[in-house]
């Protein structure tokens, strides 16, 4: 019951935090739809817990807490990639950046230029 | 036919100096590209009078050469030749690089280990590591070499132009061949001998390279 009662105050406040951040420009709009979504499904099972063991029933899946961890898991693999992708940008822009400026720097050098001429 | 010799380098103070004496007795245009040492591989290399180019911080041997490759071209190089600072290789064959650039109008030469009997590699190396890695080569880049990732390699200006290198660390020397397949270069191997000193890129490197590989699919 009360622990019900935490999980609703808590998807709330995130949920209010989300859209701080959207109006603050920190997330994208597709972002934005991605965190409503799910705030919204962890508040309607919270309050009313007997939706998973629902879909368990649907699916054959035992039992609803089976299912709530099976996508929990999905979506924290979907997560991660996208943090390995970030990651990637990350660095190959940091490459691009370190590359211009040994070029430029190499380009500056006097020695370079005469000992060519 | 300006030839420039493009030396990717981290951390090899201890060679860097051989390995241009070597280089200097046969070519003139010499640029180190020093990823980022925290040694004195770029101070030795400009003592000696090369040119040289500093990563500000250490990003990986496909990231030397691609850096190698675009300082080589802005000054005006036809063809560009990639050499270890490792001292295994010798500056004497470079010539043999060349020749087929020249002469048959070939864009990329890639140097091999077994087409002569001149290298000395640690058995294990051999078949446990090379071998698998031809394999892997040929899955991703379709071609059918008898060598893998042997850093000896000379580069039409054409060649350097199309090819840009993404993969930062080891999976450049994959890539580069996916790139030849891609651009429809024209390419032939030559044997070169290198001296085995250091094991170089190991079972768990290889596994790197793999993933790297993989990873970089899946983004495209």
């Amino acid at each position: 019951m009360y622990f019900q009662i935490i999980i609703a105050i808590f998807a709330i406040f995130a949920l209010y935090r989300v859209i701080a951040q959207f109006l603050k420009h920190r997330i994208t709009r597709n972002e934005l739809f991605f965190w409503i979504i799910f705030w919204i499904l962890v508040l309607a099972v919270g309050t009313f817990p007997s939706i998973i063991n629902y879909i368990a029933n649907i699916v054959g899946i035992g039992r609803g807490v089976d299912v709530a961890i099976y996508l929990s898991i999905l979506i924290i693999f979907y997560l991660l990639f996208k943090v390995f992708v970030r990651l990637d940008r990350i660095d190959k822009d940091l490459t691009k950046i370190v590359r211009k400026i040994s070029l430029s720097d190499s380009n500056k050098s006097e020695k370079n230029l005469t000992d060519k001429l | 036919m300006n030839v420039y010799i493009v030396v990717p380098a981290y951390n090899e103070e201890k060679n860097i100096g051989m390995v241009l004496d070597n280089i200097m007795q046969y070519y003139k245009n010499i640029v180190v590209v020093d990823d980022g040492s925290s040694d004195r591989t770029y101070e030795i290399a400009l003592s000696k009078g090369v040119e040289a180019v500093k990563h500000e911080v250490n990003r990986g041997q496909g990231a030397a050469l691609q850096t190698g490759n675009e300082y080589a071209l802005l000054r005006g190089a036809d063809i560009i030749i990639h050499f270890d600072s490792d001292n295994q290789m010798q500056a004497s064959e470079i010539e043999n690089m060349i020749n087929p650039i020249i002469n048959q109008n070939v864009d990329v030469v890639l140097g091999t280990r077994f087409l002569s009997q001149n290298s000395n590699i640690p058995w294990t190396k051999k078949y446990l590591i090379i071998k698998p890695a031809i394999y892997l080569n040929w899955l991703f880049s379709g071609l059918k070499l008898t060598d893998a990732h042997n850093g000896f390699r000379a580069l039409s200006s054409y060649a350097a132009e199309n090819i840009k290198l993404e993969q930062d660390k080891m999976a450049h020397a994959t890539e580069i061949l996916e790139l030849i397949k891609q651009n429809n270069l024209k390419y032939c191997e030559v044997p070169v001998t290198i001296n085995y000193h250091e094991y170089g890129q190991g079972f768990a490197g290889g596994i790197r390279i793999i993933r790297d590989l993989v990873f970089g699919k899946l983004i495209k």
